[in-house]
C-alpha cells in the first residue's frame, strides 16, 4: 500500500521541528535519518540493548519501541542535546577519565539513561545505577568502569540540584 | 628502546571527545545521494535444494528498484576466500556469495532486495516466495560425522581438514604412566555479538572505473584484493574506507557475502547501495564461534608432573569454511597445554561441518574453548591424586628459565610456535595475593546463608602480533605537526589514542601534535590490520620505525639548509639546530614535504600470560551462581596505557563470563536457530558481574619488538570459562557436581545437582 | 527490522477507539506504550492493519483508592507505580512486584492495560491480578463489563478480550496493613521474564492462624494461576516452617510449566516451590 505521511510537531534538543513522516517510523528511525541526529543509535530494534535511548518529557525510553508519531508535543532530548562543542560536560568528562566506553556504540544511551536518572536521583548509589543501567547494553567495557563514571559525576548533579 | 613520556600514561582517549557527544560516524551514519536500500533475503531451511525464487510480486511493489539472485552473479558463483590458512583442498567448501542449488543454513543469503528504503525492501522481502526441497538438517557434530547427509555431495565426507599437535611422544609416556584420567567436555555454541551490526555502503563511479566501499574493518588491505579480484578490477581501483566500528571482537571486519553483494549491486545498478544487517540478521548470519567438544586423556606421575596429554576433539564450524574459519580449530589443538610443561602431546582436532551459520574468529579463538577444556580436567586431576589445586599448576607451569619454550606443532600447515617470555609463576603468585587465596580456602565448599562457596585459579597465555607485517607513514604538516597513516584498523581499542602515544614518544612530540588515521585503504599502498591482538605490537612497532624515518629524512632536510652532514644535525622538541648554531623549527622544514614510512615484519608471535581466580556463591535452589569475587592479572610486556588496557581486559573477561553463563546459540534438530534476539540471546548486563577486580603488570617485556610489548586485547576472555566452572564444582563438590558443559545456566546446574538428564 | 505498514489512528475518547477497533474487526490493535506491541511488530510476528494509538485518551491514568477497592487506570505505567507513595501504603505487594517488570526505560512507557491484554504467562502484572482477585473493566461495541482476573486470562497471549474491547481499568481489592505477604521472582538477569514467581498473602486470625490465604505462581503454567491445594493446606493454620515445605511441595507438583531454551520443565517446576517456600517465609511464616 502506498504509505500516507502525517505530520507531527515535537521538540528536540530546544527546537521546535515539524516531521512529515509514514505511520510506521519509529520515533528512532525520524531522529536518525529525517533530523540527521545520528547520535542515537539502532542496536536491535526490539528494546533490549539500550542504544537508542533518549529523554522524552523528561524520562529516558527506547526510542526504538516509540513511532514518530506518538512524539507529538513531546520534549526530546538526545545525546546531541546533553553535549557541547566547548568542552565535556562533567558525566561525559567523568566517563572519560574512567574509560566508560571503547567503541562508543552504547555511549550515547548511556549518556541520556544516566542523565535522566542523576537528574532525578543525584544520590543514587551503585546498586541502583546498575539496576537502572542493566537495561544499557555494553560489549565493551564489561560495565566497570561506566558504573564508576556515573557514581563519580553524582556530585556535579547534586550541585546542580542545590542551584 | 623508546622513553616513556606517554608511554605508560593513562591518557584520556581523543576518540572518546566525538563519541561522548554523538559525533561518531558508523556505517549507518553515512548517507550518499541517491543510495539505494538493500535487503538480504535468508533461507528459512536449513538444508534443502533451492527449486524457484519467485521474485514477481515483489518487484511490482512500489519503491522496488530492483531484486538480484545468484542468476544475476554470472557462473561461476564466486565464493569468500579463506584468509588464514588457506589450502587448495579447501577451496570447495568456501562459502558462495549466494546460494545456488543449495542451502546449506538457515540465515544464508538467496536474493538482495534494492529498494527506495529498508522498509519498503523488508516489504518486498516478505513477498518473495521462495521454494526449498528440505534434506535432512545435520545439527551436532555427531551427526555430521556418520557422513550419512553430505553438506558437500561431491565429497565424501563433512570433515574437510584434521589438526594434529604434537610434541614428544605421546604414545611412550602414556604407556607406563602411573596415572590416567579420562574426560569429555563441551563448550557451547555463542559469538562476539557487537553491539553495532555490520553495515555497507558502495559507490561506483562508472566514469572513473572506481569503487568505493565504506564500513570496511579489521582486515581492510586483504579485503580490497579479495574484493577487486571478484569484480575483475584492478586492486587500485578500489578502496575500502574505515568508519567509527562499534566493536569487532574478530567477527566484524572479515568478507562476508555482502562485502560482495553490495559493490556488486552498486556497480550494476549504478547508483550508491547501503546495507546495515538488523540485530536478527547478526545472531543468524555473522560468523558463530566456540562451537567444540573434547575427548581427551591426561598422564602424570604421581607427584602430579604431568607426562602427556592425548586425545580428540571436534569444531563444529557450521556450514561452511570462513575466511578465517580454521584458526580456532587449529588453536584448540595447538595451545591446549597453555603455559604448562606439558613434554608429549597428541591432540587432533576434527572440523566438521553442519547446517549452521558458518564459524569464525570471536576473542581468543579457540583458546577459551581449550582453556576450559584443560583447566577442568586439572582439577579432577589435582583432587584424584590428592595434590593442592595450586600446587599442581605450580609444578608444571613453564618456568622463565626455559623461555623461549617451544610448544607443540601442528599440521598441516606445519606452524611452529615458542613463547617468547613470560614468568608465568609471578602472574600466579600476583592473582593468588590480591586474591587472598589462602583467607578464602576457609569457606571453599561450605553452605553459608544458604549458598555453597567455592574457589578456583587458573593460568593461561594468550598469543598477539601475529605477523607477517604492518605499514605506517608520517608526514610533516605545515605548521610542523605530524600526521601518522597506518595500516591498523580501529574496533573500539583506542587504537588513535595508543598510537598517539607511541609516536609522541618517538617522535618528541606533544601529544597533541601528532594526529593518527587508520585502517582505510586510501591511507596506505599496503596493510594488514587489526586481528590476533597484533595492533600495538605491530602497527606501533611500524610508527617506531617510520618515526625514525621521519627523524632521518628531517635531519636530511635540515642539513641541506645549514650545509652540514646530517649527523651533525641535532633535534629537540620539534626544532633542529645545526653545529653552527643554526636553528629552524619543523614548521619551517615542512615546505620540504617530508615524509617517511616505515614497517614491521614479525613472524613471531608474542604471549601476554596470566592467571584468574574466582569466588563464587551458588544457590541450590535456584542454581543462581553469584560471582563473590574475580580477580585478574596479566602481564604484558609493556604497558602502553593502564586506562584503555584495564578497559580491554575487563572487557574481555565479563565477555567471558557471558560465554560461561548466558550466551547460547540454539538450535532445533530442523536446524532452526531459536536464539534469534536479544530476549533469547542473553548478553551480560550491568547487574550481572560487579565484582571483577583486574591487575596489570610489565615484568617481562617481548624480546622481538622494539616496544617490547605484547598483544593484549584477548587475554582476559580465555581463561573464564575454565576458572568459573572449576570454582562452581569446587563449591558443589558435597553435591557431586562436575560440569562438563557450557553454559553453566541455572537450569543446566539443576540437572546437575539432581542427575536427572533434561527432556 | 522495520515495522511493517498499517493505517494509524489518534481517538480522542474511549468510544471513539471502540469503533475503530470495530471497524477493523480482528484486524486492529491497541497501543498504548507499545513496549510489548513494538518488539512484536518489528519482528513482524504482529501485522495489524490499524493501529489505534490512546494516547489522547483522558482519564484512564489515575491512581485512586475507593470504598471498593484501589483502582488503577489501563494507562498508568509501571513508574506512575513505583512512584506512587499511597500505592507503597496501600498495595506493598503490588509495588514489590512491579519492581522486577524489565528496565528503566520500559517502566517507563510500559502501561498495565498493555500487559494486562498482552497476557504474557511471566508477566507479574497478570500474576498479581490473579493473585489478588482483581477486577478487571472493559469497554466495547456491546457496552462495558467486568472480568474477574481468573476468568480474563486463557492462556499464554490469549485473554477474553474481543476484538473490539479495551481495558479501562483494574481494581484491587482494599488491602489491610496488617496482612502478611511475600513476593519471589527468579530471572536469569535482572529485568528478564520470570522463570518463575510467587506471590503469596494471607491475614492472621486472633490465634495467629493463616485466614484467606492467596498463593499465585507466575510463569509456571501457560498463565498465572492460583494454587487452590496450598491454600487450603495452610488456612486455619499457624503456619510453620514443616507446613511452607509442604505447601512449595504443593505448588511444584500442581504447576504444568513449559520446556523451553531458557529452562526445562523440572527446573521450574522445583523453582516454583523453592519460590514459594522463600515468599512464605518472607511473609513472616515459620517464624514459630
Amino acid at each position: 500500500m502506498t504509505q500516507p505521511t502525517l505530520k507531527t510537531r515535537f521538540t528536540v534538543n530546544g527546537k521546535p521541528v515539524e516531521v512529515t513522516v509514514p505511520a510506521r517510523m519509529t520515533l528512532a528511525d525520524c531522529l536518525r535519518h529525517q533530523l540527521r541526529l545520528t547520535g542515537t543509535h539502532l542496536g536491535c530494534e526490539h528494546g533490549v540493548c539500550g542504544a537508542c535511548t533518549v529523554i522524552f518529557n523528561g524520562d529516558a525510553v527506547r526510542a526504538c519501541l516509540m513511532l514518530a508519531v506518538q512524539a507529538e508535543g513531546a520534549e526530546i532530548i538526545t545525546v546531541e542535546g546533553l553535549s557541547n562543542d566547548d568542552a565535556l560536560t562533567p558525566l561525559q568528562a567523568s566517563f572519560r577519565k574512567h574509560g566508560a566506553l571503547q567503541c562508543g556504540f552504547c555511549t550515547p544511551g548511556m549518556i541520556t539513561t544516566a542523565h535522566a536518572l542523576l537528574s532525578e536521583e543525584p544520590d543514587a548509589d551503585a546498586d541502583r545505577i546498575r539496576d537502572v543501567l542493566s537495561g544499557n547494553l555494553c560489549r565493551c567495557t564489561g560495565y566497570i568502569p561506566i558504573i564508576e563514571a556515573v557514581l563519580d559525576a553524582r556530585a556535579a548533579y547534586r550541585k546542580t540540584r542545590e542551584d | 628502546m623508546v622513553t616513556n613520556r606517554h608511554i605508560g600514561s593513562p591518557v584520556e582517549r581523543v576518540e572518546d571527545l566525538r563519541f561522548l557527544r554523538g559525533r561518531g560516524e558508523y556505517i549507518d551514519d553515512v548517507v550518499k545521494e541517491g543510495q539505494l536500500y538493500a535487503v538480504v533475503v535468508r533461507s528459512q531451511i536449513a538444508h534443502g535444494r533451492i527449486r524457484s525464487i519467485d521474485t514477481k510480486p515483489a518487484l511490482r511493489m512500489p519503491g522496488v528498484h530492483s531484486i538480484i539472485t545468484s542468476a544475476d552473479l554470472g557462473s561461476p558463483v564466486p565464493t569468500v576466500t579463506i584468509r588464514l590458512q588457506p589450502m587448495p583442498s579447501l577451496i570447495p567448501f568456501q562459502q558462495p556469495v549466494m546460494a545456488h542449488g543449495k542451502v546449506r543454513y538457515v540465515g544464508e543469503p538467496l536474493a538482495l532486495v534494492l529498494a527506495d528504503s529498508v522498509a519498503i525492501a523488508e516489504d518486498a522481502a516478505a513477498a518473495i516466495e521462495v521454494e526449498i526441497d528440505a534434506l535432512p538438517a545435520i545439527t551436532d557434530r555427531h551427526a555430521s560425522g556418520r557422513d550419512e547427509t553430505l553438506l558437500f555431495e561431491k565429497h565424501r565426507s563433512n570433515q574437510p581438514v584434521k589438526y594434529t599437535a604434537v610434541l614428544g611422544d605421546a604414545i611412550a609416556a602414556f604407556r607406563n604412566a602411573p596415572y590416567i584420567r579420562r574426560e569429555q567436555f563441551r563448550v557451547n555454541r555463542h559469538a562476539a555479538v557487537p553491539m553495532e551490526p555490520r553495515g555497507l555502503l558502495a559507490e561506483w563511479d562508472e566514469s572513473k572505473g572506481r569503487l568505493v566501499l565504506h564500513g570496511a574493518a579489521k582486515v581492510a588491505f586483504f579485503n580490497r584484493r579479495m574484493l577487486a579480484e571478484k569484480l575483475g578490477l584492478a586492486e587500485d581501483k578500489v578502496d575500502l574506507v574505515e568508519n567509527d566500528v562499534g566493536g569487532g571482537f574478530g567477527a566484524r571486519g572479515e568478507f562476508y557475502p555482502e562485502d560482495f553483494l553490495i559493490p556488486f549491486a552498486a556497480r550494476r545498478t549504478g547508483r550508491p547501495v547501503k546495507w546495515t544487517e538488523d540485530r536478527r540478521e547478526n545472531l543468524m548470519a555473522t560468523q558463530h564461534a566456540r562451537d567444540a567438544d573434547c575427548d581427551i586423556e591426561i598422564a602424570c606421575d604421581h607427584d602430579g608432573t604431568i607426562l602427556g596429554l592425548r586425545g580428540h576433539a571436534w569444531a563444529d564450524v557450521g556450514a561452511y569454511i570462513r575466511t578465517n574459519g580454521l584458526v580456532a580449530p587449529r588453536n584448540i589443538a595447538q595451545f591446549m597445554s597453555g603455559p604448562y610443561r606439558i613434554p608429549n602431546i597428541n591432540i587432533d582436532v576434527a572440523v566438521q561441518f553442519t547446517n549452521k551459520t558458518p564459524s569464525g574468529t570471536y576473542r581468543g579463538p579457540g583458546r577459551f574453548e581449550t582453556d576450559f577444556f584443560r583447566e577442568r580436567l586439572f582439577d579432577l586431576v589435582a583432587s584424584d591424586l590428592g595434590i593442592d589445586r595450586v600446587e599442581f599448576r605450580r609444578r608444571n607451569l613453564v618456568s622463565k628459565a626455559e623461555m623461549p619454550y617451544h610448544i607443540a606443532k601442528i599440521s598441516p600447515y606445519e606452524a611452529e610456535t615458542e613463547y617468547d617470555s613470560g614468568n608465568y609463576a609471578s602472574t600466579l603468585a600476583r592473582c593468588l595475593k590480591e586474591f587472598d587465596w589462602t583467607k578464602k580456602s576457609d569457606v571453599q565448599g561450605k553452605l553459608i546463608g544458604g549458598r555453597y562457596h567455592g574457589i578456583a585459579v587458573g593460568c593461561f597465555i594468550e598469543g598477539g602480533a601475529a605477523g607477517p607485517k604492518e605499514n605506517a607513514r608520517i608526514v610533516l604538516e605545515a605548521d610542523g605537526s605530524a600526521t601518522i597513516y597506518v595500516g591498523s584498523s580501529a574496533i573500539g581499542q583506542g587504537l588513535e589514542t595508543v598510537f598517539s602515544q607511541i609516536a609522541a614518544d618517538a617522535l618528541e612530540m606533544p601529544l597533541d601534535r601528532v594526529r593518527i588515521f587508520h585502517g582505510s585503504t586510501t591511507y596506505l599502498r599496503e596493510g594488514y590490520g587489526s586481528y590476533h591482538s597484533r595492533a600495538v605490537v605491530m602497527g606501533g612497532s611500524a610508527i617506531l620505525a617510520a618515526a625514525n624515518a621521519l627523524h632521518q629524512e628531517i635531519r636530511n632536510a635540515a642539513a641541506r639548509r645549514f650545509v652540514c652532514e646530517p649527523a651533525d644535525v641535532a633535534i629537540t622538541d620539534e626544532r633542529v639546530s645545526g653545529p653552527r648554531g643554526q636553528s629552524l623549527t619543523f614548521a619551517d622544514l615542512s615546505a620540504d614535504n617530508i615524509s617517511a614510512e616505515g614497517s614491521f615484519a614479525n613472524h613471531h608471535h608474542t604471549y601476554s600470560y596470566g592467571a584468574h581466580a574466582a569466588h563464587v556463591a551458588v544457590d541450590p535452589r535456584t542454581c543462581h551462581v553469584q560471582i563473590v569475587d574475580y580477580v585478574a592479572v596479566e602481564d604484558v610486556g609493556r604497558i602502553i596505557n593502564p586506562l584503555t588496557l584495564r578497559g580491554q581486559v575487563t572487557g574481555a573477561l565479563v565477555q567471558g563470563l557471558g560465554g560461561a553463563f548466558l550466551e547460547h546459540f540454539i538450535y532445533d534438530t530442523n536446524g532452526q536457530l531459536l536464539t534469534t534476539s536479544f530476549a533469547d540471546y542473553l548478553m551480560p548486563s550491568a547487574s550481572d558481574f560487579p565484582n571483577i577486580r583486574v591487575f596489570l603488570m610489565e615484568e617481562e617485556p617481548s624480546p622481538i619488538n622494539p616496544l617490547g610489548a605484547k598483544g593484549a586485547g584477548e587475554g582476559g576472555i580465555i581463561p573464564v570459562g575454565g576458572v568459573i566452572s572449576n570454582a562452581v564444582a569446587s563449591a558443589l563438590s558435597s553435591l557431586g557436581v562436575q560440569p562438563h558443559e557450557l553454559p553453566l545456566s541455572p537450569s543446566r546446574l539443576w540437572h546437575l545437582i539432581h542427575d536427572v538428564k533434561p527432556s | 527490522m522495520k515495522l511493517p505498514p498499517f493505517e494509524y489512528a489518534c481517538p480522542a475518547t474511549v468510544a471513539e477507539a471502540v469503533s475503530l477497533l470495530a471497524s477493523y474487526p480482528g484486524e486492529a490493535k491497541v497501543i498504548a506504550g507499545g513496549q510489548s506491541l513494538m518488539p512484536m511488530m518489528a519482528f513482524r510476528l504482529a501485522t495489524p492493519s490499524l493501529l489505534v494509538d490512546l494516547r489522547k485518551l483522558k482519564g484512564l491514568d489515575r491512581i485512586d483508592i475507593g470504598k471498593d477497592g484501589i483502582h488503577i487506570g489501563a494507562k498508568v505505567r509501571w513508574r506512575d507505580i513505583l512512584d506512587s507513595e499511597v500505592l507503597r501504603k496501600a498495595h506493598p505487594l503490588l509495588v514489590a512486584a512491579i519492581g522486577h517488570v524489565a528496565h528503566y526505560q520500559i517502566r517507563n512507557r510500559g502501561t498495565v492495560g498493555g500487559s494486562l491484554a498482552h497476557a504474557d504467562p511471566a508477566a507479574e502484572m497478570p500474576g498479581i491480578a490473579v493473585a489478588c482477585e482483581a477486577l478487571i473493566f472493559i469497554t466495547g461495541k456491546a457496552g462495558s463489563r467486568v472480568l474477574r482476573a481468573q476468568d480474563f486470562f486463557l492462556g499464554a497471549l490469549t485473554t477474553a478480550l474481543q476484538p473490539d474491547e479495551l481495558i479501562t481499568e483494574i481494581r484491587l481489592p482494599l488491602w489491610p496493613p496488617s496482612r502478611r505477604w511475600g513476593f519471589e521472582e527468579f530471572a536469569r538477569r535482572r529485568g528478564d521474564f520470570a522463570l518463575a514467581a510467587v506471590a503469596v498473602f494471607y491475614d492472621e486470625d486472633g490465634l495467629g492462624r493463616a485466614k484467606d490465604v492467596h498463593i499465585g505462581v507466575i510463569g509456571a503454567a501457560n498463565r498465572s494461576l492460583r494454587i487452590k491445594e496450598a491454600e487450603t493446606l495452610l488456612n486455619g493454620r499457624a503456619v510453620t516452617e514443616a507446613l511452607i515445605v509442604e505447601a512449595g511441595r504443593i505448588v511444584s507438583a500442581a504447576v504444568d510449566p513449559p520446556d523451553d531454551i531458557h529452562a526445562s520443565a523440572a527446573y521450574r517446576r522445583a523453582l516454583a516451590g523453592t519460590l514459594t517456600e522463600r515468599a512464605l517465609l518472607g511473609a513472616g511464616g515459620g517464624a514459630r
